[in-house]
């Protein structure tokens, strides 16, 4: 694995060393001053520093590249944007925003192609976008549409997953019976550092690792499980040094840096296309909003909390070195506004004009062949709702 | 029954089980078997005895030793394709896993409109009768009958279970097959050599009478029988229902039953609030309660955890007397 140059941590398992780790920084405790501290450690991986500058210009990859990113992680962000209005206007649903963690989704889901598995949880709206989910489908979900439920048959992504690191040991099956199948496609599942405290993170990352599996794990540490700090959630803030108890490389790199994501990313899916098993990401990066639309962060963290990262705002950062490369100018970030806006619009359209659910659809897509019960109820219902 | 049967094997109802895993991996390169110890050693009862010998390390594997994680994993294998049949130790064992069956297990195919389905078999042994150690005797079948999207058997019979786990392996959506632990190696009985299937659904008559009704399955059916033959010497009609599956449930069958005797007796080793006997009384009340002589009586286990005290073993699980009892209670009512 690459690695920044001053990394202190272990390049494999074999060379993990059993003594304890000296206490790290984390790079939630206290925003600006102990992110820069951290990354003064070398504990995060990086690309492009919040200003922009180069910090890694051998690792850049080339700017049509950089710039496909810069254009996805704005069409992400646009829709986390309109979905704040849409949601204020009652045209969705309870919606959990992703702004500001934009580079930690895209950088990663944009690695895969659709013959590999994403497995997104409620947070991960944004990956499911740069995957390749259709917006039209993708707002029917957090509008409570059946139509956001079917997935596309081109795609192998699931549903939004609700319950927390359930998704976990699924992408492990799913890898495991890709390569079953004699297949090289591997399988990405998203966790938060809240999740990571979950059973199901454990057992998932030990079955990867003793089955071999194709699995890329991100681990979103954006510093909060809706109000409890990652400093809260465990004494071993850097959750990428989980990876060295289960034998599986792991990485640790700045989420707000989307080359640093989807260097790390890229990498971490060709290791497992080549069969040389799962890798764990953590992604340095930050809640900025709150955990839904419904709820209000005054309650549990201040300003001082949320110092220093509106400085490190993934899209200004690549913006800024985009411009200052020449790889974009003034009218062309322009035109990709209006263009971004008049898909978006035209996706909110379509999705409009999905019909509502009738009531017996609630008993649908059970079973194949509905049971004597479930046929019974479907008649209740229909005499009693219509049809 | 559908098959394709040419001759009769006497076995042991783990040595229909066994074979009907093998016939299984077989007939389907999709199948495949996995849990703790079910690969190298053939299982703890040898359930999947000689079947990685003779499939392969790919096909029957086992797996680190966490429930949760096993059942996890099948849900993502029968997502991409594959039949995965999992194996969890004692159903005493499968709470880790819970959270997966309840979350996800009968939810695929309703959260996806049937983008996705889970073809996918969990095989638990369950139940006491033979002085397992603490807590591997439960009877967890109610909560999985209670989860929406999974359907649930429990054979009682070599034959039954041949036949009931290739359907259940063929079948498009989740089951759980729970294995009477008891019935594993003390029941001989004929089973067709070769393929066949019993649909999930359809309850067995057991044997016939006219007077009282006994619904029963899995582990107490021969329980059922015995205090059946009792009745019978006494000149008590007793009809054996043995359910067979609790989803789909063949009310008809049991219907049908009680309509005709009027008195109805259910019996399971389960602790007693809540558990499934409670909704076959419902369905009979809700459906048939014009025809009752009688009110429906439960033989269950208790409100306390499964006793691991081998002498008293028997006072929770239903025995033959109390269930006779139970007879001559709806007949004298």
């Amino acid at each position: 694995m690459t690695r920044s140059r001053t990394s202190k941590k272990a390049s494999s398992p074999a060379a993990s060393s059993a003594a304890p780790d000296p206490a790290l920084p984390d790079p939630h405790a206290a925003g600006a001053a102990a992110y820069a501290q951290a990354d003064a450690q070398g504990e995060l991986f990086q690309l492009i520093a919040p200003d922009g500058t180069v910090t890694h210009p051998e690792l850049l990859p080339d700017p049509a590249t950089r710039l496909a990113l810069y254009r996805q992680m704005r069409r992400v962000r646009h829709f986390d944007e309109r979905a704040w209005v849409l949601y204020r206007t009652g045209r969705m649903g309870v919606f959990p925003p992703y702004g500001g963690m934009e580079a930690s989704q895209v950088g990663t889901a944009a690695a895969l192609t659709p013959q590999d598995w994403l497995f997104p949880t409620y947070r991960d709206t944004g990956a499911a976008l740069a995957y390749g989910l259709p917006i039209p489908q993708t707002l029917a979900y957090w509008r409570t549409s059946p139509h956001g439920w079917a997935m596309p048959q081109n795609l192998k992504i699931l549903p939004f997953y609700i319950p927390i690191a359930t998704q976990y040991p699924h992408a492990v099956g799913a890898a495991l019976a890709e390569a079953r199948q004699g297949t090289r496609n591997v399988a990405m599942a998203f966790i938060g550092d809240g999740g990571s405290s979950e059973g199901d993170f454990h057992e998932a990352l030990n079955f990867a690792g003793a089955l071999n599996a194709s699995c890329v794990f991100i681990l979103q540490n954006n510093g909060w499980a809706i109000s409890v700090p990652t400093r809260a959630q465990t004494k071993a803030t850097n959750l990428s040094r989980r990876a060295d108890g289960y034998g599986i490389p792991g990485v640790r790199v700045d989420g707000n840096d989307v080359l640093a994501t989807w260097h790390v990313t890229r990498e971490a899916v060709e290791r497992a296309r080549r069969g040389e098993g799962p890798t764990l990401i953590e992604t340095v990066t930050y809640r900025i909003k709150p955990h839904t639309l419904a709820d209000d962060p005054s309650r549990y963290r201040t300003d001082a909390d949320n110092a220093g990262w509106d400085a490190k705002d993934p899209v200004t950062r690549l913006r800024a070195h985009l411009l200052a490369g020449g790889h974009l100018t003034e009218e062309e970030d322009a035109q990709l506004t209006r263009e971004i806006e008049a898909e978006f619009e035209a996706a909110l359209a379509e999705a409009d004009a999905f019909p509502e659910p009738t009531p017996a659809e609630i008993l649908d897509h059970v079973f194949a062949e509905p049971t004597p019960q479930l046929a019974r109820q479907r008649a209740q219902i229909l005499a009693e709702e219509g049809a | 029954m559908t098959a394709t049967v040419t001759a009769l094997r006497t076995m042991t109802m783990v040595a229909a089980i066994n074979d009907a895993l093998a016939l299984a991996l077989e007939r389907d390169p999709a199948v495949h078997i996995f849990g703790e110890d079910v690969g190298v050693m053939g299982g703890v009862f040898r359930a999947t005895d000689g079947l990685q010998a003779r499939f392969g390390a790919a096909r029957v594997f086992d797996t680190p030793l966490a429930e949760a994680g096993i059942v996890g994993m099948g849900i993502g294998m029968g997502l991409a394709g594959l039949k995965p049949v999992a194996e969890i130790q004692f159903a005493g064992f499968l709470y880790p896993a819970l959270d997966q069956v309840l979350s996800h297990l009968g939810r695929y195919r309703h959260r996806t409109r049937s983008r996705y389905h889970l073809p996918m078999v969990v095989r638990a042994p369950y139940g006491g009768g033979v002085h397992t150690p603490e807590q591997h005797a439960d009877s967890p079948e109610a909560i999985l009958a209670h989860t929406p999207g999974v359907k649930v058997v429990i054979p009682s019979t070599p034959r039954d279970a041949k036949g009931l786990l290739l359907a259940a392996i063929e079948d498009p959506d989740p089951v759980f097959f729970f294995e009477a632990i008891k019935l594993y190696r003390s029941v001989k009985e004929e089973v067709p050599e070769g393929h066949y299937t019993i649909p999930l659904g359809q309850a067995r008559v057991v044997t016939q009478g006219d007077d009282v009704t006994v619904i029963t399955y899995g582990g107490m059916v021969e329980v059922a029988q015995k205090a059946a033959a009792a009745a019978q010497a006494h000149g008590i009609g007793v009809e054996v229902i043995d359910l067979r599956t609790l989803v789909p449930l063949d009310t008809e069958t049991l219907l049908a039953s009680v309509q005709k005797t009027g008195r109805a007796v259910i019996v399971t080793e389960a602790p007693r609030t809540g558990g499934f006997h409670s909704e076959i009384s419902a369905v009979i009340a809700e459906e048939a309660i014009e025809f009752l002589r009688a009110p429906v009586v439960r033989v269950t286990g208790f409100d306390a955890p499964y006793p691991p005290f081998t002498s008293v073993e028997d006072v929770y699980r239903p025995h033959p007397v109390r269930v006779a009892r139970a007879i001559r209670q709806v007949m004298n009512y």
